[in-house]
């Protein structure tokens, strides 16, 4: 999948956005110079990029994320370098916004922008194993509330359905038709199929666009 | 299991809620407990439910109140600055022997404090939830999976012996995620004679009041329910006991300590040294017959808190101090290392303090 100059990385909060971004953010380091992950989530002050800090300075990637992330300080904080992401045109970056409408809110300032210059994906990420996106209605319900509130439209879907470290092959195959439910209701592409590393190998051939991921863990 | 979810803790909570009847929700919003709040928000809207974000914890708590009056099942969850502002409508529940649910997702404190996980709430949730004689049956999770299955118990014992029940958690336990089974056994409801639903003319109206204007009254009715806490004391006490068959070191841990001691104690067995664990899953009812048990063969206990020890007194108490109860802790939103813990295992190992 070729980047965009902006990737927005949106869905339900404990859908695995965060470490979706990071990965992300890794890979497209790979193929640009000038990348940044920005973290402008106002709703969860735990499991932010900013876990991620060190290996993504070493990696040579700029993180724009609150200062608070991560703190005591527990107020919705954007970083006040987010504006970099639209105004420097140079940069490729990776947006990890926060979970749900609520979350989506905070994209909604730098929407007008994003829409105005229009070289960006913004991609949803479903989990069959959450209750709350459990079947394709929901998951679609939760989407529409998305873009509703941030005023952008998603261009593609992420099917990470995991159910953490119990994750089967059988659970990611059978997660492929409520998968491909969403992307006919919504006339979406499945742009990826997430799995970590250790399900890649025997997957590998089985499902499109299959993407391994490395878990991002607090150190 | 093909039928696993993967939940937060505190969506196992909300979701088990539902199952086990519980139709109203009525509570305010407070890091790290606020998923509870949220997934009520979501859900309760869509199985004719009631979710209300009341305009304060005292609201939260008094509504509480209004709905168990009428004998269904209700609850409120909040953290710990929030189940201090709780504590009046707590006691109030007691007072008028009303069943609820009652969750607190600890955070470190004291104060403000601050939104990591945390254990200090012990002695307020075992001994001073609020003013006047009573208690709460206080369950204490260690997983997602009981996290749910707790709060089903915990309605299930609040209906039984007419009191509120309370989780007791942590934040990492609210925050965690883990595969869990929601495909458990929710037994009939049992009836309340004594609710208030309207008498249609046709029986003698109940009263819901905790206010007894003769002190004679006030003491018998205090009496009585104390003869219905040695009841639960005498058969609802739980806990889980990690080899404990030859030990020699016993380690006391709820929660999230008790998942960290798991992992000490494993690392500790291959090192030789006979280490268990005694994990009490009722912090009320305490499990003191266990540990009785245990410190006649056991030569030091450790209770590993995420306070400045707390449960250790119950400990102490359990024990009649035939043997040093340590303790091995960290406070303020900090956890204990798996290395902290097995060095106070080896420590003791060793002799232990005198």
């Amino acid at each position: 999948m070729k980047f965009k100059r902006i990737t927005i990385i949106s869905g339900h909060y404990g859908s695995g956005k965060t470490n979706i971004a990071v990965n992300l953010a890794l890979d497209l380091k790979s193929r640009a110079e000038n990348v940044a992950l920005a973290d402008i989530d106002i709703v969860n002050p735990y499991f932010r990029s900013k876990d991620s800090e060190e290996m993504l300075k070493k990696a040579g990637i700029r993180l724009i994320c609150s200062e608070y992330a991560n703190s005591n300080v527990d107020i919705p904080a954007l970083p006040q370098d987010m504006y970099s992401v639209t105004d420097d045109k140079s940069l490729f970056s990776i947006l990890d916004v926060g979970g749900d409408e609520r979350g989506a809110l905070a994209l909604g300032r730098i929407a007008p922008k994003i829409r105005e210059e229009n070289d960006f994906d913004m991609l949803y990420v479903v989990n069959k194993f959450r209750p709350l996106t459990k079947d394709a209605n929901s998951a679609i319900e939760i989407m529409c509330e998305i873009e509703a509130a941030c005023g952008l439209k998603f261009t593609g879907i992420i099917n990470n359905s995991n159910l953490g470290p119990e994750t089967k092959m059988e659970d990611v195959l059978n997660s492929l038709e409520y998968a491909n439910e969403i992307s006919r209701l919504t006339n979406l592409p499945i742009v990826r199929t997430t799995v970590e590393e250790k399900l890649f190998e025997p997957l590998k051939g089985k499902i499109e666009n299959l993407y391994p991921l490395s878990m991002q863990k607090k150190i | 299991m093909a039928d696993k979810v993967l939940m937060k803790g505190n969506e196992a909570i909300a979701e088990a809620a539902i199952i086990a009847g519980c139709r109203h929700y009525f509570g305010y919003p407070i890091t790290p407990q606020t998923e509870v709040a949220a997934y009520m928000a979501k859900r309760m809207p869509k199985i004719g439910g009631t979710f209300l974000q009341a305009e304060s914890e005292i609201a939260a708590i008094n509504m509480v109140y209004g709905v168990a009056s009428t004998g269904k099942r209700v609850m409120t969850s909040s953290s710990s600055p929030g189940i201090s502002l709780k504590g009046e409508g707590i006691s109030y529940l007691a007072g008028a022997d009303l069943p609820a649910l009652i969750v607190n997702v600890q955070r470190g404190g004291p104060g403000l404090g601050g939104i990591q996980p945390s254990q200090s709430d012990y002695f307020q949730a075992t001994k001073g939830a609020a003013h006047g004689d009573f208690h709460m049956i206080v369950l204490a999770p260690n997983s997602v999976q009981e996290m749910a299955e707790l709060t089903v118990k915990g309605f299930d014992l609040a209906d039984k012996y007419r009191m509120t029940s309370m989780i007791l958690a942590d934040g990492t336990m609210g925050q965690m995620m883990e595969p869990v089974s929601l495909d458990f056994a929710v037994s009939e409801p049992i009836e309340k004679p004594w609710a208030v639903t309207g008498t249609k003319c046709e029986r003698q109206h109940n009263i819901i009041n905790s206010l007894f204007l003769k002190p004679e009254e006030l003491e018998k009715t205090n009496f009585e329910r104390y003869e219905r806490y040695k009841v639960i004391e005498e058969n609802e006490v739980m806990f889980e006991e990690y080899m404990m068959d030859d030990a020699e070191i016993c380690i006391a841990a709820f929660g999230i300590a008790a998942r960290v001691s798991k992992n000490a104690i494993d690392e500790a067995r291959k090192q030789g040294i006979k280490v268990g664990l005694i994990r009490p899953i009722t912090l009320w009812p305490f499990p003191n017959k266990v540990f009785a048990k245990a410190a006649e063969h056991v030569k030091q206990f450790i209770s590993v808190e995420l306070s400045m020890g707390q449960m250790i007194e119950d400990v102490r108490l359990a024990t009649g101090c035939k043997v040093p109860v340590t303790l091995c802790n960290r406070t303020g939103g900090m956890i204990p290392s798996p290395e902290q813990v097995l060095e106070a295992i080896v420590k003791a190992n060793n002799g232990g303090e005198k």
